[in-house]
């Protein structure tokens, strides 16, 4: 674990699986979940939590506000 | 020692209902909106206008006070609001439909009057509410439910360039157009929306940003190939910029 | 003492124009219109000078959106049109109505349909009173008879629509908004009604505030309209005025409003100096319509005669007013705009219905 370590709090159930937060992270470290949420889509999650670098970017490219909050 | 980077901005309700369908700007624009109500402390001082077509479920998601518009109506209803209480934030979150094509006659007229309100317009180049019918900003050829070969000029005429007409009109002290297809494209929007806060909050005129957004439901395509819509072929005709800004001029 | 509190001769328009300051009309949209352009023109130097807000707008669809957004604030406000003009006004009407937002519409007749002319006329009451706009809603309308009412219902007006939250409609005609005659503008009569529990001024330190007439639950939806008219109910029930006159011992009673119901006065007066017993009903408050009161009436007569300047609107609601409470005729003279009707006519009309109907049931000696 690096200086640089961040972390996102990201709500499933709000996540309506555009997946543009995939696209955006410059780490590439969220991926499509497996499982269905509440609405019925495979949310967006984090794949390796040790590597985001707390950049906010998936938040800021989520349409939904599914990534509530971002730490650094 | 961890440090919050980024929250909910508190112009959003805490129990907010995203209204919009997988991937739509909507979401993006609200947001901003939202967080330059932050930022410039207005939050317990602001009247949204909310207008008809896919913003009118305003409520859902602002953490404000708000008053509902008819379709098109929003600006006529902002001047209501501003000229009774000069001393509150305005502003208007609309369509393209809503306020270029239906509310065209208000938009222009407030604007001329140049009243310290502020307007955001989502450009879309569809009726995204109604299942996706041409509107005032389609493109030529594209299709929609109510062109179906492709918007011909000969049948139904051409795009009409809102931030370019609106530029012209005296009142207005920031025009700007944006897109949200990048991160950059999105810290730069909001840079806009705050701006155009400032138009209104400085007494200057009305201040307003039309954003390019995607419609991906109506346009039948992926978020990402959306967005790439926005970038190509509709920035091409909507060029993105800062058209006025009478707001650095006084800074 | 001041001019306002001593009698002047007054233009109609001007008279509500001036009740509508002394009510304390903070904010006045509108767009010019015949016969009622001078509201618009008087208040257009008097509001800037009293720092409230006067917005020439570009259409009447914007004047009423205006009207909407101010009245949202919790001031008092004010639109002025006529006919063909307050057609573009429906739109907003029924959002207004839907959004409990108190204000006031000054509509002045005009005669129709389309352009019509700028002649006086009664051809607005459906207008008025049943509404273009959609969906289950009633603007509640007072009718003035004189330069004094048009005073009067003016202060009314901005009561009942601050009281229950409600548009309310003041709905003259040409002759009034043009006519001159003595009247005292004086003061506002009525107390102020506090609107700072529900009025949008930005959320601090309370919820958000809300004001739509959207609402997606049906069954919530079904509880708002209805709560809207147990509302009509209530302004009906404390706030319904009207003028009988010889209605007692009449056997004919004359049901007319506004312009056309005073030189019906006129007539009945005459018939009764000439032994005809004929009363007049004058609703003042036109919608919600006072029905119970008009059922009674006709429970005690032989006959109705109504009078209106149009081919028979208000007739509607006279006529389903006494549906199932009385059997008797209920006739009709109306003519549509242009000229206005003579006592001498109404007279004439008067002793037609008595001698076919009252003389017919009870001989002359009736007379």
């Amino acid at each position: 674990m690096g200086l640089n370590m961040g972390r996102i709090v990201l709500n499933r159930d709000r996540c309506k699986a555009c997946y543009l937060c995939i696209n955006a992270c410059p780490k590439k470290i969220l991926e499509p979940d497996s499982s269905v949420n509440e609405l019925g889509y495979y949310p967006a999650k984090v794949k390796d939590e040790k590597e985001c670098i707390g950049c906010a970017i998936c938040a800021r490219v989520c349409p939904d506000m599914a990534i509530e909050k971002v730490y650094k | 020692m961890e440090q919050l980077v980024y929250k909910k901005p508190d112009s959003i309700r805490d129990d907010f209902k995203i209204t919009f369908c997988p991937g739509c700007d909507h979401g993006v624009a609200v947001r901003l909106v939202a967080e330059v109500l932050d930022e410039l402390g207005v939050r317990e001082n602001t009247i949204g206008i909310a207008s008809v077509g896919c913003s009118v479920f305003s409520y859902d998601f602002f953490n404000i006070d708000i008053v509902e518009a008819a379709h098109g109506r929003s600006l006529a209803v902002a001047t209501g609001v501003k000229r009774s209480k000069p001393d509150k934030v305005v502003f208007t979150y609309q369509g393209d439909g809503d306020l270029a094509s239906i509310g065209i006659a208000e938009t222009i007229h407030a604007m001329t009057r140049g009243e310290k309100v502020t307007a955001i317009c989502i450009n879309n180049t569809t009726y995204g509410m109604t299942g996706g019918q041409a509107g005032p900003t389609t493109l030529i050829g594209q299709v929609t439910t109510t062109t179906t070969k492709g918007r011909n000029p000969e049948l139904s005429g051409f795009p009409l360039k809102i931030s370019e007409i609106l530029k012209e009109v005296d009142g207005t002290a920031y025009v700007a157009r944006v897109t949200l297809d990048s991160p950059q494209a999105i810290m730069n929007a909001k840079r806009c929306i705050k701006k155009a806060f400032e138009a209104q909050l400085k007494g200057l005129g009305t201040g307003f940003v039309e954003i390019l957004a995607t419609c991906p439901t109506n346009w039948k395509m992926t978020p990402q190939e959306a967005h790439a819509r926005v970038r190509g072929e509709m920035s091409e005709v909507f060029k993105p910029g800062v058209y006025k800004d009478k707001v650095s001029e006084v800074i | 003492m001041n001019n306002k509190d001593k009698k002047q001769l007054l233009k109609g328009n001007y008279a509500i124009a001036q009740a509508a300051i002394e009510a304390g009309c903070q904010s006045y949209f509108g767009y010019p219109i015949t016969p009622q352009s001078e509201i618009g023109e008087y208040l257009s130097t008097k509001m800037p000078e009293l720092n409230r807000a006067f917005v020439a707008s570009e259409s009447e669809v914007a004047a009423i959106n205006m009207l909407l957004g101010a009245g949202a604030t919790g001031v008092k406000a004010m639109t002025s049109s006529s006919s063909c003009a307050v057609s573009l006004m429906q739109e907003g009407l029924s959002f207004i109505a839907g959004d409990e937002i108190p204000c006031v519409l000054v509509s002045v007749m005009r005669a129709g349909p389309g352009l019509g002319y700028i002649y006086p006329s009664q051809g607005d009451y459906f207008q008025t009173t049943k509404g273009g706009g959609n969906g289950d809603y009633k603007i509640v309308t007072f009718a003035p008879a004189s330069v004094q009412e048009c005073v009067d219902l003016t202060y009314k007006s901005f009561y009942v629509s601050q009281k229950y939250r409600t548009p309310v409609c003041l709905l003259a005609d040409g002759m009034l908004g043009q006519m001159m005659e003595p009247a005292v503008v004086g003061s506002y009569p009525y107390e102020e009604i506090d609107q700072s529990d529900w009025a949008l001024d930005g959320a601090k330190g309370r919820a958000p505030r809300h004001i739509a007439s959207i609402e997606r639950d049906q069954e919530t939806l079904r509880k708002r309209v209805e709560k809207l008219f147990e509302k009509y109910n209530r302004i009906l029930e404390n706030e319904n005025i009207f003028e009988k006159y010889e209605i007692e011992s009449a056997k004919l009673v004359i049901t007319a409003f506004g312009s056309i119901a005073r030189i019906a006065k006129a007539a009945v007066k005459k018939a009764r100096k000439n032994g005809l017993k004929v009363g007049l009903f004058r609703p003042i408050m036109l919608n919600p319509f006072p029905e119970k009161i008009v059922a009674e009436i006709a429970q005690k007569v032989d006959c109705i005669l109504d009078i209106e300047l149009n081919c028979g609107q208000m007739l509607q609601d006279i006529k389903a007013s006494i549906a199932g409470a009385a059997n008797i005729p209920i006739k009709f003279y109306g003519r549509p705009a242009g000229v206005m009707m003579t006592v001498e006519e109404i007279y004439k009309q008067i002793e037609n219905v008595y001698k076919e109907i009252v003389e017919k049931k009870y001989g002359t000696a009736c007379i």
